[in-house]
């Protein structure tokens, strides 16, 4: 079939609930209203308000209901609003779903997922548009996702819905319904840790994610260049083999992302490659993220989020070092 | 137009008051002589397991510690009223829950001793590990509740808050929760007083904390949480019903909140006194010897027998030795390439050295 994420996101959902009668989908709005981005539509009608569930306005209770749920044998998939407002359930999932498993040495275990639209380019409010990544995957025992096509999000949503882990499903607004392909019918799985080599050069590596993928290529193209493009798709835990081979392959390497620039997905990356590439490396590493403050009201988030003009001066800077 | 459109109250119920006078009246219909000697046996034995980790604390043989002296009849009272599938969910001063609730004690020490392993909770053990931040169990036993309705296992869920959890947002976030879904929640509100430092009316300036529950539509009371059958009644009542419930027991906290601080800096010790004549074990004692149920020859037994089960417990825990490689093997359901090199890194390095003191 033809999808967009949206769509994609939802043909997961309905498969993943058919298959295990334990998932059950909890959050606000997502009923009826199929959430704010549509992407549980017409599951209320398919499984019923026992399984899609409307709960209080409260991102702590749903994220802390989740784990109790995921404590319990069932495999809850929580939505959050927007990135800005799982701040609240924060605690619940650095205190808890992170550690639980290894603080009972797997007596227990947290299968579950909590899915939130990342990033901005919408022209949405306040508080809708963080790129919240590195929080999540600093602390460790939480699996973050970030798929920029609508074939990884129904792959990595069906894969994390059959592992036994915290998994932090993060969306790129933008990307919802920015584009379609074809997206198998049937159940797939796009493995965890795995990046996507989405094109493969000689020159130069580009380490990207989330919003910035499509970006990132339609750059490289037009500037004639011959990279190595890879799309982390896990920011936790990455697939740094990949990366490390294709620097030491290239020796020049660009990470780009939508996050803000200080201790972000970027620096991890770059020491990663500096400890283990550093003397295949022809040019410093360049980072290309957005500036290191909270993201901005709408009306100037296109002087802070990465456009073509910035990733084209950071591959300039990078190609003639 | 005013109308009134709402009317609330709350109860208190004592069943055996602190000279140990009973109103047979009220007790439960399956509390039999048996019964009674078992609950003062549980919290006989919960207070020497308590005065042993402190002694162990003090000697540098356990970690920081919350004692629970003083509380033993809210949580003997409702353990020994939960039957053997309902799940009970603690903070971290249920020490008495774990007890009646049978996790082996050696894990109980393990824990104080600071090793995770020590929450590897065995199956046919219905309980979760204890929680250390304040209430942030409470969200988790809701969703517990959430699953027991939803698998229709007919299974209750225990959860224990302390005076101070009521006034965090996770505390009202799981009764609301609770509430909205008619889950089995019985949330047992352990009112020692003191959350540290700050007095009950440093919390709440409400009367009672079982009226918070007013606001999640969730019935609630309160009860003498010093006395061990009036806990047993109201945990018991509360399981038997349909839905969530509250109930908040008012008991004091005769130690410190853990070992880190020193509970003469900011309260009385009148305050203490009035407590001390309250205790739970005294009055329940009082009441058995009066009915020539309990005499001297069958405590010093009983003191034996538990120190006993304490010494081997802890002689078990200690030992223990740990091995840092299960942390990495269990962060995961797998184990990914950074971490299993993380790992490799330790195991070929000099870092990890003798038992981890």
């Amino acid at each position: 079939m033809m999808a967009n994420m949206v769509g994609a996101l939802n043909n997961a959902l309905e498969l993943i609930m058919k298959e295990n009668e334990d998932v059950v989908l909890l959050g606000e709005d997502i009923g009826k209203d199929g959430g704010v981005f549509r992407v549980t539509e017409g599951l209320i009608d398919k499984f019923g308000e026992g399984r899609v569930i409307d709960t209080p306005l409260a991102e702590s209770g749903i994220i802390g209901t989740s784990i109790g749920m995921a404590l319990s044998g069932m495999h809850p998939i929580a939505e959050i609003q927007f990135a800005g407002f799982m701040y609240l359930g924060f605690a619940q999932l650095i205190n808890h779903a992170s550690r639980y498993r290894s603080r009972t040495r797997s007596s227990f275990s947290v299968p579950m997922i909590v899915r939130t639209p990342v990033s901005g380019g919408v022209r949405t409010l306040e508080h809708h548009s963080d790129s919240p990544e590195a929080y999540y995957s600093h602390i460790g025992g939480l699996i973050v996702l970030e798929p920029s096509t609508p074939y990884d999000a129904k792959g990595l949503l069906i894969k994390a819905a059959r592992m036994k882990d915290p998994v932090v499903f993060l969306e790129p607004t933008k990307l919802y319904r920015l584009f379609k392909q074809e997206v198998p019918d049937g159940a797939y799985e796009v493995p965890i840790g795995k990046a996507n080599v989405i094109s493969k050069g000689e020159d130069l590596t580009v380490i990207t994610y989330g919003t910035m993928v499509n970006l990132v290529s339609d750059v490289v193209k037009k500037k004639g260049l011959s990279a190595d493009i890879i799309d982390l798709r896990t920011i936790n835990p990455f697939d740094e083999e990949t990366f490390i081979e294709s620097a030491k392959k290239t020796g020049r390497v660009a990470i780009v992302h939508e996050a803000s620039l200080s201790f972000g997905v970027g620096a991890e990356v770059a020491a990663r490659i500096a400890d283990k590439a550093i003397f295949e490396l022809q040019a410093p590493i360049v980072r290309v993220a957005s500036p290191s403050f909270p993201y901005p009201f709408p009306g100037y988030e296109n002087y802070y989020i990465p456009n073509e003009v910035k990733i084209s001066e950071a591959l300039d800077r990078l190609m003639s070092a | 137009m005013l109308s009134d459109v709402y009317d609330s109250s709350i109860e208190y119920m004592q069943i055996v008051d602190q000279n140990g006078k009973a109103d047979e009246s009220l007790f439960p219909k399956d509390l039999t002589d048996q019964k009674i000697i078992e609950m003062y046996k549980n919290m006989a034995f919960a207070r020497a397991l308590d005065a042993k980790i402190l002694s162990l604390q003090r000697q540098g043989r356990a970690v920081t510690y919350a004692p629970l002296l003083g509380e033993e009849a809210t949580q003997i009272g409702s353990a020994m009223a939960m039957r053997e599938k309902d799940i009970f969910v603690p903070t971290f001063r249920q020490h008495g829950v774990f007890l009646v609730r049978k996790l082996p004690l050696d894990l109980f020490v393990l824990y104080w001793r600071g090793f995770e392993e020590g929450d590897e909770i065995p199956k046919g053990v219905y309980g979760t590990p204890d929680i250390v931040p304040v209430a942030t169990q409470m969200p988790h036993a809701a969703g517990i509740a959430f699953a027991q309705k939803y698998k229709k296992t007919g299974a209750k869920v225990i959860a224990y808050v302390g005076d101070g959890g009521t006034s965090e947002g996770d505390f009202y976030e799981a009764l609301n929760f609770a509430g909205v879904f008619q889950t089995p929640l019985v949330t047992i509100i352990e009112n020692n007083q003191w959350a540290i430092s700050e007095p009950r009316s440093r919390q709440s300036a409400a009367k009672t904390l079982a009226q918070k529950a007013v606001a999640a539509g969730i019935d609630a009371m309160q009860v003498d949480g010093n006395d061990v059958i009036a806990v047993y009644k109201a945990t018991q009542d509360a399981i038997a019903k349909e839905g969530p419930m509250v109930i908040e027991c008012n008991t004091y906290r005769m130690g410190m909140h853990t070992t880190s601080d020193d509970p003469t800096k900011y309260r009385s010790d009148s305050e203490l006194e009035v407590w001390k004549a309250r205790d739970p074990i005294l009055r329940i004692k009082t009441y058995l010897t009066g009915k020539k149920l309990w005499d001297d020859e069958m405590e010093k037994a009983m003191q034996d027998e538990h120190s006993k089960i304490i010494d081997d417990a802890v002689e078990k825990a200690e030992s223990f030795k740990p091995d840092p490689k299960s942390i990495f093997e269990n962060v995961y359901s797998y184990m990914p390439n950074t971490l299993q090199e993380e790992l490799d890194a330790a195991e070929k390095s000099g870092f990890w050295q003798g038992d981890g003191k």
